[in-house]
């Protein structure tokens, strides 16, 4: 005789997720609750970690899991992981054309590193997701360069940014420095410099290792591109070439800066430790290059490991954690750090509401489809192109030329480096 | 009669296998043994389980799917940035090695000249340095090096110097780094040699002075005879600490500007977890095991050497 099914609070089994461990206070427990609701639901035990980037201890655990094959239902993967673990990760095409189906295309940056061939490696991650655009100070744009960028990009209506272009860029990067206050834009090894530079590659219409795989260094895209950072850098701070992921945040936040590109957490840091600079401080997008304008994107992933064991109901919580209604809570509980991928998903009300001032982040998602969003080294086959982004070729070229090296000797360094990154 | 035999030899039999288990216990190599069990297997599990595994790694294609036997290794030999590498780790640990033992040396004697009543709190806070987790000083010490904001920099420009760009020139950040290195690592030698000194018999030293031994002939005829074989072997052990740093390194310039800076370990972590290129991170690191092996051979046999002789 069989015992008789009893429905317990846990009948769906047990889910655990390795979530990306969010810097704004208090998103993570929104997160905890629309999970905790969804599991309510489902009857599903819901188990969450939070796993911090600082000192890429995301990157470590997805390596040991990966190794392993044991760990996480989910990992939220950053950019390139969810390609480095294309063959152990559960394919979630049963999901995602529904989802933009519902939510709009996503962006063609999801679709490079989301995406192996006919297989989609995860679905793109609200929490975590951002572009790393230009934050300028209105009153120093305004005092210095004559650039009102508030006209340019107006809260609540279409950008009119025609002017916004990388001469107009330039020649505001010298007015600013020349005040006293330059840009900061970083040329260390850490992504926010990388992000910038590629962005800026790609305006220019210029790829080190093409969508074929072969390099591509030596064209006239890249040496213009080269031309342009040499001028940036003599805009700049001389110690750009050590920057971290934080200096550009400081540089604002200090008040010597009077344009950084990141996202609004450095506004947001203002806002708490100086708030007379936050203040003055607007986001928008990038200035226009010959070849369109280009904004940095990394967006995370949420992945289910092959080796899940309930792969139904972590696909099910995907589902949930994508619907609108969710993803405005984790935008909401975010500040406005946080992106959704999808193109229904770029009017969201926190975005025309965060300040001050009023309206600072409303051209952050994007809502004019104005910039295309990308990732530095796209769009070389994405193993080639995470060896690019992680070894900073981009940025170590800029500041080989700049400091003096000859154009094509700094174009076959590349090239070298390039060749060995062809490696299977 | 042979069964009342069997059954009188039975517990004689017993009572002989007891006492022979009772011995072999015993034995001070068996309490030896078991008392080095749980470290065995610490050993075991945590350095030779993961040096096989990376060895076994560094065989394996990039997408760890296929033996390339030492495709990586003559793969890494065709770098200009592994050469890079190996020249700024040896660069790195031996500066910095001949730094520390120098310090560690004249501190040793200064402490050990100290007053007995002042020395523990000399000892103690010379110490601190390589007794806090060197994650920790570490960022206090990029505090100090900070690009735009560096607190020595704002010093020297008190003085009308700099600024100096500690973590942006590759040559300031090769000192910096080596800097950081030695702050840290000096205090060991120090305790090393200090114990070492301790140990020197006073009778040497007045046998010297009658002879009219001057102060640097006593250091150059007792004090570093008596203690070469403490600083072969600190020295050692100080070589293959240095050379595996990766913390000072990773968290200072993170291996740049241009990857000037970068050791084996730093370099290993940026291709093998940030390029999620295992197999050949794996391979990077392996290198310093041979780099090692040889400067052990060297260090031991001279100690051994000597041992013989004496």
């Amino acid at each position: 005789m069989t015992a008789p099914f009893i429905r317990g609070a846990y009948a769906a089994g047990k889910v655990s997720i390795a979530f990306w461990d969010h810097w704004v206070p208090g998103a993570n427990d929104v997160m905890t609750k629309l999970v905790k609701a969804w599991a309510d639901k489902e009857k599903v035990e819901a188990q969450i970690d939070f796993i911090p980037s600082q000192g890429n201890k995301n990157l470590l655990s997805i390596t040991a899991e990966s190794q392993a094959k044991a760990g996480h239902d989910i990992f939220a993967m950053p950019t390139w992981w969810p390609q480095a673990y294309a063959d152990q990760i559960e394919p979630v095409n049963d999901i995602m054309e529904p989802l933009i189906k519902q939510n709009g295309k996503v962006n063609e940056t999801v679709e490079y590193l989301g995406r192996a061939k006919d297989k989609w490696l995860g679905v793109p991650a609200t929490a975590g997701s951002q572009v790393k655009g230009p934050c300028s100070r209105l009153d120093l744009m305004k005092q210095y360069a004559n650039l009102d960028m508030q006209a340019m990009y107006p809260a609540g209506a279409k950008a009119q940014a025609d002017n916004w272009t990388l001469d107009t860029f330039l020649k505001a990067a010298e007015a600013c420095h020349k005040g006293g206050k330059s840009f900061g834009i970083g040329l260390g090894e850490t992504s926010d410099s990388v992000d910038a530079a590629g962005a800026f590659l790609r305006a220019f219409g210029g790829e080190l290792v093409n969508a074929k795989g072969d390099i591509a260094v030596k064209s006239d895209a890249v040496r213009q591109w080269l031309e342009f950072y040499k001028k940036l850098m003599s805009f700049m701070p001389a110690d750009v070439t050590a920057w971290d992921d934080s200096s550009n945040n400081k540089w604002l936040v200090s008040g010597n800066g009077s344009l950084i590109m990141n996202p609004p957490s450095s506004w947001a840091v203002a806002k708490r430790d100086a708030p007379k600079i936050a203040e003055q401080c607007w986001t928008h997008g990038m200035p226009a290059g010959p070849k369109g304008r280009f904004s940095p994107f990394l967006p995370f992933f949420w992945s289910i490991w092959g080796f899940s064991k309930n792969k139904a109901a972590a696909k099910s919580l995907l589902v949930y954690l994508s619907q609108p209604e969710q993803a405005e809570a984790m935008v909401t509980a975010s500040g406005g750090y946080d992106l959704p991928s999808f193109a229904n998903m770029t009017k969201f009300k926190v975005w025309a509401e965060e300040g001050p001032p009023k309206g600072t982040l409303y051209h952050y998602p994007n809502p004019d489809h104005l910039d295309t969003w990308s990732i530095a080294a796209s769009p070389a086959p994405p193993k080639i192109a995470q060896q690019i982004y992680a070894q900073a070729t981009m940025t170590k070229m800029c500041v080989r030329y700049a400091q003096g090296e000859a154009m094509e000797k700094t174009l076959s360094w590349a090239e070298g480096e390039l060749e060995g990154f062809m490696r299977t | 009669m042979v069964d009342a035999a069997q059954s009188m030899t039975q517990p004689i039999r017993a009572r002989t296998t007891r006492s022979g288990l009772r011995k072999f216990f015993e034995r001070k190599s068996t309490i030896a043994f078991f008392m080095a069990l749980p470290l065995m297997l610490l050993i075991t599990i945590m350095v030779i389980y993961p040096a096989f595994y990376s060895l076994h790694l560094a065989t394996l294609n990039k997408s760890m799917q296929r033996f390339v036997g030492f495709g990586n290794f003559t793969f890494l030999f065709k770098r200009e940035t592994f050469w890079m590498v190996v020249q700024q780790s040896c660069f790195f640990a031996i500066t910095a090695v001949i730094f520390k033992a120098l310090i560690g040396f004249v501190v040793a004697h200064l402490v050990h000249n100290l007053p007995d009543k002042g020395q523990r709190k000399w000892r103690g806070m010379l110490l601190v340095p390589w007794v806090i987790p060197p994650a920790m000083s570490t960022l206090a010490w990029l505090w100090l090096f900070d690009p735009s904001y560096s607190a020595f920099n704002w010093i020297l420009a008190q003085v009308g110097i700099g600024p100096i760009p500690w973590t942006g020139d590759a040559s300031w950040a090769r000192f910096s780094v080596i800097l950081v290195n030695i702050w840290a690592g000096a205090p060991f030698f120090l305790i090393m040699y200090l114990a070492a000194l301790k140990s020197v018999p006073e009778q040497l030293y007045e046998a010297a002075a009658i002879d009219g031994a001057n102060w640097w002939q006593r250091i150059w005829y007792v004090t570093l005879p008596m203690m070469r074989n403490i600083i072969a072997i600190t020295t050692l052990f100080s070589l293959i600490v240095t050379f595996a740093n990766f913390d000072i390194v990773r968290i200072l310039t993170a291996g740049g500007p241009l990857d000037k800076t970068h050791l084996f370990a730093t370099w290993a972590f940026r291709i093998g977890i940030e390029g999620n290129d295992i197999p050949l991170g794996a391979s990077i690191s392996l290198f310093m095991v041979p780099i090692l092996a040889i400067a052990a051979i060297f260090i031991l046999r001279d100690i051994n050497k000597r041992g013989n002789e004496a």
